[in-house]
């Protein structure tokens, strides 16, 4: 068995690089001033007012929208290592905004589609220049829990339209769908707008990231590219986009960590600093070690997308499995170890602790990813094994 | 030096010395003189005062042409531990004595430091050097000595002041393992092999200018020892899928009798967890060399042992007919630890080590917890108590 790529010794940079940490620097900053916890857990309460002017700001003033666009499309021609950095802060403050279901994963299917000749390339390039302006937000429509290779097709091309539904979508109040669908000619990929589809919101476990069931009965769409660079460009979004998020599943676990440390050094219970005893110096100290083991899986993930993409589906198959584990560790964590106090909707922790269990549900459970990952590395559960 | 200077360097070693011609140890020689061996040391002593990572440019270079390796250059507590500890607190004669033998692996070295009654709390050992004259007459018993049975020197750390606490009370030597009175028994481990020895010094004398760094600067010292002996466990350059895991995978690949869905998540969670290892060392490894804080490696090493253990166990479980046997009891003295050279068993039984060795996985915790998160130290009772009053 001949393991075909990554298997020398690490070349890629795994370290922050300089420019990585200013776009770190200036999203921290904007979400400090403008994404405090209480804003954003009154989205639970049905009241949204934070995410469309915070998103304005991440998208147009910083320009996130188009980050992963290229200059020649309109954006400015970052790549994965970029994109995970802001989805690091992003997974920190829980801020709600589309960035990773518009401007990483419906952009990415997009961008792949720039050099594809079968693609419509006015529609391509007419829709990623308004996304990355920040005039429109997309979306991909699938299911969210849909793994990079998980079944695409959920909505049938009709004589008449688009039909059928998928449930959840996530980033389902975007403005343009991104509809891959199966008809009598094959596979094809389509915009629909908004007005066109019938989206029902759904009460979600984790309200910092909206869900809906998004039904399409006979709506009009237009054709992107038909035939095989239609999956493609899907399955390259969801890789992309399992990838990145491992990144916003570090920042989310490192923020757990930071703010339980942070508190039980001042926490007192016996007379003393709570952090001082050692059941809980020994948990911390493992969640530390998880969280750098993670850190390296999900940074390794984003150079492959960026640099090295023959080696990005085992490196994003091991960071996705490993990265959601280690979130969902960290909230539950930070939630225990801040005893009452963390088990309060006054608290942050439950806006970490619901997006953990989410995220790691979202593109692929680990199960998933681990099943996947077996048949890339060749070792399959049964019968031959390559 | 540019690494362009550095190449012309090592270029010059190769056409004087070609490889092909030239007997491997007068090349290491060459090669420790025209200070090849590790260029971060100084010169005249293997080194050229360069960045410690260079030295990959240097090996990369003699690799590509077939040079002979050297190595007892690379492996072992004298070159891991001892060397960086002499350089940084030998004299200048220590240093030109001790440190071209040692790369050469002419002179191999040995670690006395481990008692009985002093393993996590290394600080506490009792085994008393005393002062008579020019000289110092060690008594005391030493263990988990690898190597001990064909060591020339042995890096020691020993008490020579019990009236005061006892970070304070110790000083570091330079040990002579054929002077009389040291006595080297193997000590057999549950693997049945003796990778180690126990130590006796029985009124075992040794001259002062066997001392190394200041009379009661012993704790100091040896902390320079161990951080490098840290940074050596944690710090090796993998391939995707090498070590335990990869006889995991040959097992799952070869024989079709062990698969089965419900053990299959189980394996690709500890091949994930090895290719997180590796990329964590990876990482670890380029934070190191832009001058980032050290103590990870002790992150390194917990991560380590969890992996050992937890891999070793799983193949016993995946093939249960070679976990009932085992390959050989023999008491061998091995030069070094191969666990892929051995059967299943082997491994699981040895990888118990792992979170022992060289720090057990609670200290290296704490250690974590306090240096790396800021938390609280722990309540230490014997700080400023004489040594000799703690209860023991």
């Amino acid at each position: 068995m001949k393991i075909p790529v990554g298997s020398g010794p690490v070349r890629l940079s795994l370290v922050e690089s300089e420019d990585e940490e200013s776009v770190r620097t200036v999203v921290r900053t904007l979400l400090a001033d403008r994404c405090a916890s209480d804003d954003v857990a009154a989205a639970s309460d049905g009241r949204h007012g934070l995410s469309a002017p915070l998103w304005r700001s991440l998208a147009v003033d910083l320009g996130l929208a188009g980050l992963l666009v290229p200059e020649e499309a309109g954006g400015a021609g970052a790549g994965a290592r970029e994109a995970g950095t802001v989805l690091e802060e992003l997974g920190s403050a829980v801020a709600p905004v589309p960035f990773l279901t518009s401007a990483v994963i419906a952009t990415s299917a997009l961008v792949h589609l720039m050099s594809a000749e079968s693609a419509d390339q006015h529609a391509v390039r007419d829709t990623l220049a308004a996304a990355a302006s920040g005039g429109s937000v997309l979306t991909l429509l699938l299911p969210w829990s849909t793994d990079p290779s998980g079944p695409v097709f959920t909505v049938r091309e009709e004589p008449d339209g688009l039909r059928g539904e998928a449930t959840p979508v996530a980033g389902a109040d975007a403005g343009t769908f991104l509809v891959p669908a199966l008809g009598a000619d094959g596979a094809g990929l389509w915009l629909v707008d908004r007005a066109a589809v019938q989206v029902t919101p759904a009460v979600a476990l984790d309200m910092t990231r909206p869900l809906a069931t998004v039904r399409l009965d006979g709506a009009p769409a237009r054709l992107v590219v038909r035939g095989p660079a239609a999956e493609e460009a899907v399955r390259t979004g969801l890789l992309t986009g399992a990838g990145v998020l491992a990144s916003e599943q570090v920042g989310l676990a490192q923020w757990c960590l930071a703010e339980t440390v942070s508190y039980l050094t001042v926490r007192r219970q016996f007379g003393r600093v709570v952090g001082g005893f050692q059941a809980i110096k020994h948990r911390l100290a493992d969640l530390h070690i998880a969280v750098e083991g993670a850190r390296a899986a999900a940074r390794y993930a984003a150079a492959t997308l960026a640099d090295e993409p023959d080696d990005a589906p085992v490196a994003v198959a091991v960071a996705a499995s490993v990265c959601g584990e280690v979130a969902v560790r960290a909230a539950e964590e930070c939630v225990q170890l801040h005893g009452g106090i963390g088990m309060t909707w006054e608290h942050p922790a439950h806006l970490r602790l619901k997006r953990a269990v989410a995220d790691q549900v979202a593109l692929g459970t680990p199960v998933r990813h681990r099943a996947r990952l077996g048949g890339l590395v060749g070792i399959v559960p049964d019968g031959e094994c390559r | 030096m540019t690494v362009d200077k550095l190449c012309a360097r090592v270029a010059e070693l190769l056409r004087t010395y070609p490889p092909a011609t030239t007997d491997a140890s007068v090349f290491h020689r060459a090669q420790f003189d025209a200070g090849l061996a590790w260029v971060h040391f100084p010169e005249g002593l293997g080194g050229l005062g360069l960045a410690r990572d260079l030295q990959d440019v240097v090996d990369t270079e003699l690799r590509a042409v077939g040079a002979p390796v050297n190595p007892a250059g690379h492996v072992g507590i004298g070159v891991g531990m001892a060397a960086p500890t002499i350089l940084a607190f030998g004299t200048p004669e220590q240093r030109s004595r001790y440190l071209r033998p040692l790369w050469l692996g002419e002179e191999v070295w040995c670690q006395l430091f481990s008692e009985p009654g002093a393993g996590s709390d290394l600080a506490a050992v009792a085994t008393r050097a005393v002062r008579e004259g020019g000289h110092w007459v060690v008594n005391g018993q030493k263990v988990w000595t690898s190597s001990a049975h064909v060591a020339r020197f042995a890096i020691l750390l020993a008490r020579t002041d019990p009236e005061v606490p006892k970070h304070r009370g110790l000083s570091y030597f330079i040990l002579d393992m054929s002077a009389p009175g040291v006595e080297v028994r193997p000590l057999r481990q549950i693997t049945g092999e003796a990778e180690f020895n126990e130590v006796f010094l029985t009124d075992v004398r040794m001259p002062d200018t066997a001392r190394l760094g200041a009379v009661g600067d012993g704790w100091k010292v040896a902390n320079a020892t161990l951080s490098s002996e840290r940074v050596a466990i944690g710090g090796d350059q993998a391939r995707r899928e090498s070590g335990m895991i990869s006889k995991v995978a040959e097992l799952w690949r070869e024989h079709p009798e062990v698969r089965g869905a419900a053990v299959h998540d189980r394996v690709m969670e500890r091949w994930v967890a090895a290719e997180v290892f590796r990329l964590t060392g990876a990482r670890l490894r380029q934070r190191l060399a832009t001058g980032a804080p050290g103590f990870e490696g002790a992150a390194m090493k917990v991560m380590f042992a969890d992996l050992a253990q937890s891999i070793s166990l799983l193949e016993l479980e995946l093939d249960p007919d070679a976990a009932l046997l085992y390959d050989d009891w023999a008491l061998v003295r091995p030069a070094s630890v191969d666990f892929l050279s051995r059967g299943p068993g082997y491994r699981y039984l040895r990888a118990k080590g792992n979170s022992i060795e060289g720090g057990t996985s609670e200290v290296l915790r704490t250690i974590v917890a306090e240096r790396v998160l800021g938390l609280p130290g722990e309540a230490r009772v014997d700080k400023d108590v004489p040594w000799k009053k703690v209860p023991r």
